[in-house]
């Protein structure tokens, strides 16, 4: 609020903006050290790390966490939090890929890897799968809503529903004798010969995502619900509703990922998201979006989610321990939060 | 001052929002007792009142937030019942309330137009593209014929002071205001200057024939606008004075109940 000493509107050209200065600063700083770090990279590595293909390695691996972060930037935009999603990527696989075996051949067949009904499995498991995804967010959408619980609380719970139901489908071993053509025609196919289909689906995802985020009232209301839900409310925004549909949608993504995820490999991979949602948080917190609500972008969160996949590409060339990735980008991510930290305190100080 | 109808539609003097006997009680305390109150067109109402003397109270129950334990409340000459805050805006009684119900995170024209977003025309509109030009421009137009000035429609209002987004809320609840416009201590975080903005708004809203009802602590802000001055003390519609009589004394008197006043105009 204004201070006693301050005369607010006379001299509005002099006023500092320390506020504005530290977003700018955030978005600047961060483009900056992905930049820095593809340089650094390229000057110790050359052309096995500056190279189209190489390029390509590291967009194939941020697809999967790419649509995690798009999901996670809408809820934290809403000063909420979804820590399922590792959880519902991997329960949406296993029930895509348990689908996709029952329905594309006798088990005699699928065994020998023929799918005779493949054409009917696929589609089916890619439905349970997006379904599963959607129903996991619907779920935490409306304890959230409806119980009035902490965003944080819920999707703890979920997280352990998620993948304990997981591991009940399939005994805990990942799903076998899902139809190759899901692998071929999609997880390793490349548009154009070069244009990885994981790669272009997320990007599609991205671009629609931020034109939503940026330019319709979804959008809008996602800002404004995280910003302060009670004025949303005051001006007759439902915001429940809202709150429900951008849990539903993180949750929809998870299970698209969770596909994603069973195409490019073929199989389920139970034990290898644990720290998804973690890493999608810090993609996106590192992308300038505020854990306080109300600020975020979509682009931040794509190049939020390049940095731990540059780094990682970057020390496996340069024959450093990959485990250094991590270290970096914890220090990034404290950055980031405590960039955001100052830039609140100093609005509130105004 | 509805976007429709800027001319001066005439102060007839009849009542467009009454309360008859509007009482309400959380726990043990009763925070309203039989409050009878109108507000007649082209006039500016002042709802004075100690600390706890029920005005926050008295407007939430004639907005919809919540709604009173018993009495009736009249709108246009009929009874209503406010089931949110979002009907009786809907019906053209907009609030600013007392703790700035804006976004930070949003610009002023996002506030401006928050939940009631103007999209584009035709198919993308129906993909819920915003117009924001469109807003922007509608805004800067209202804003002007509002004479209010508001620094940077693009930047967020949490790069403003106080005062400054506070002139938002004003100017949004003006815009939008077709019948009444409620104001709950609407010039307690400002600059003189802003000050005398919000003032000469107000005036001006009277004039156009839209009743503003307002409430504050600032004897000098009440004298200077309102046309008859309301007194609530513990939950009771006191008195009522007229500030062309009346002194900051008897409203003062009124408000703490150390003496017994009465408005002179009623006598």
């Amino acid at each position: 609020m204004t201070g006693p000493q301050t005369d607010p509107g006379q001299t509005p050209e002099q006023e500092a903006q320390p506020g504005r200065r530290l977003a700018g600063l955030s978005s600047v700083l961060i483009v900056g050290i992905l930049v820095f770090l593809v340089a650094v990279f390229t000057i110790l590595n050359g052309t096995a790390f500056l190279n189209f293909g190489n390029f390509v390695n590291i967009a194939v691996d941020a697809s999967v966490l790419l649509l995690l972060g798009v999901g996670m930037t809408f809820v934290i935009i809403t000063a909420g939090i979804d820590l399922s999603v590792g959880s519902v990527l991997v329960l949406s696989g296993v029930v895509g890929g348990q689908v996709m075996v029952a329905l594309s051949g006798t088990s005699e067949q699928v065994q020998n890897y023929q799918f005779p009904n493949q054409a009917i499995g696929i589609p089916a498991g890619v439905a349970a799968g997006l379904l599963t995804g959607l129903v996991f967010g619907l779920f935490n959408g409306l304890l959230i809503t409806r119980l009035k619980m902490p965003p944080f609380i819920v999707t703890l719970g979920t997280l352990g529903i998620g993948l304990g139901l997981a591991q009940i489908l399939t005994g805990g071993t990942d799903v076998r004798f899902v139809p190759t053509a899901i692998q071929s025609q999609i997880g390793t196919k490349e548009f154009f010969g070069f244009l990885p289909v994981p790669v272009v689906i997320s990007l599609v995802v991205a671009v629609i995502a931020g034109v939503v985020l940026a330019k319709c009232g979804f959008g809008r209301y996602t800002y404004a619900i995280g910003s302060n839900a009670d004025a949303a409310r005051r001006v007759g925004i439902d915001v429940d509703r809202h709150l429900l549909k951008v849990y539903a949608l993180s949750g929809l993504l998870a299970g698209l990922a969770g596909l994603l995820d069973l195409s490019r490999f073929n199989t389920t991979s139970i034990g290898a998201h644990t720290a998804d949602n973690l890493a999608s948080i810090s993609a996106v917190v590192i992308g300038g979006t505020s854990l306080f609500g109300g600020i975020g972008t979509i682009i931040g969160s794509v190049v939020g989610t390049f940095i731990p996949a540059v780094l990682r590409n970057g020390f496996i060339i340069q024959g450093v321990q990959a485990f250094w990735q991590e270290v970096a980008v914890g220090v990034v991510l404290i950055l980031a939060v405590f960039i955001d930290q100052r830039r609140r305190s100093a609005e509130e100080r105004m | 001052m509805s976007a429709e109808n800027p001319e001066k539609n005439g102060s007839d003097g009849r009542v467009v929002l009454g309360t008859r006997g509007i009482s309400k009680s959380f726990g043990a305390v009763q925070a309203l007792k039989n409050v009878d109150f109108e507000v007649r067109s082209g006039e500016v109402v002042a709802l004075i009142g100690d600390n706890g003397a029920g005005k926050s109270t008295f407007i939430n129950a004639i907005t919809g937030v919540f709604r009173p334990d018993r009495g009736d409340i009249t709108f246009e000459g009929e009874p209503v019942r406010f089931e949110s805050p979002h009907d009786a805006r809907e019906r053209g009684i907009e609030t600013v309330y007392q703790d700035l119900a804006v976004a930070p995170q949003l610009d002023a024209v996002g506030n401006i137009f928050l939940g009631r977003e103007r999209y584009r025309p035709g198919i993308l509109g129906r993909l819920g593209l915003l117009d924001q030009p469109r807003m922007r421009r509608e805004t800067e137009e209202q804003l002007a014929e509002l004479n209010v000035r508001i620094r940077d429609l693009g930047k967020p209002l949490s790069t403003f002071s106080g005062g400054q987004r506070q002139g938002v809320a004003v100017a949004r609840a003006v815009m939008w205001a077709s019948k009444v416009v409620i104001m709950d201590e609407p010039t307690a975080a400002l600059g003189v200057a802003q000050v005398e903005m919000v003032l000469d708004l107000i005036r001006r809203v009277r004039d156009t024939g839209i009743p503003v009802l307002f409430i504050s602590h600032n004897m000098p802000h009440v004298f200077d606008v309102a046309d008859r001055i309301c007194v609530l003390r513990l939950g009771e519609m006191v008195t009522e004075l007229d500030p062309k009589k009346n002194t900051t004394d008897d409203a003062v008197a009124a408000m703490t109940g150390a003496v017994r006043a009465r408005g002179r105009g009623e006598q």
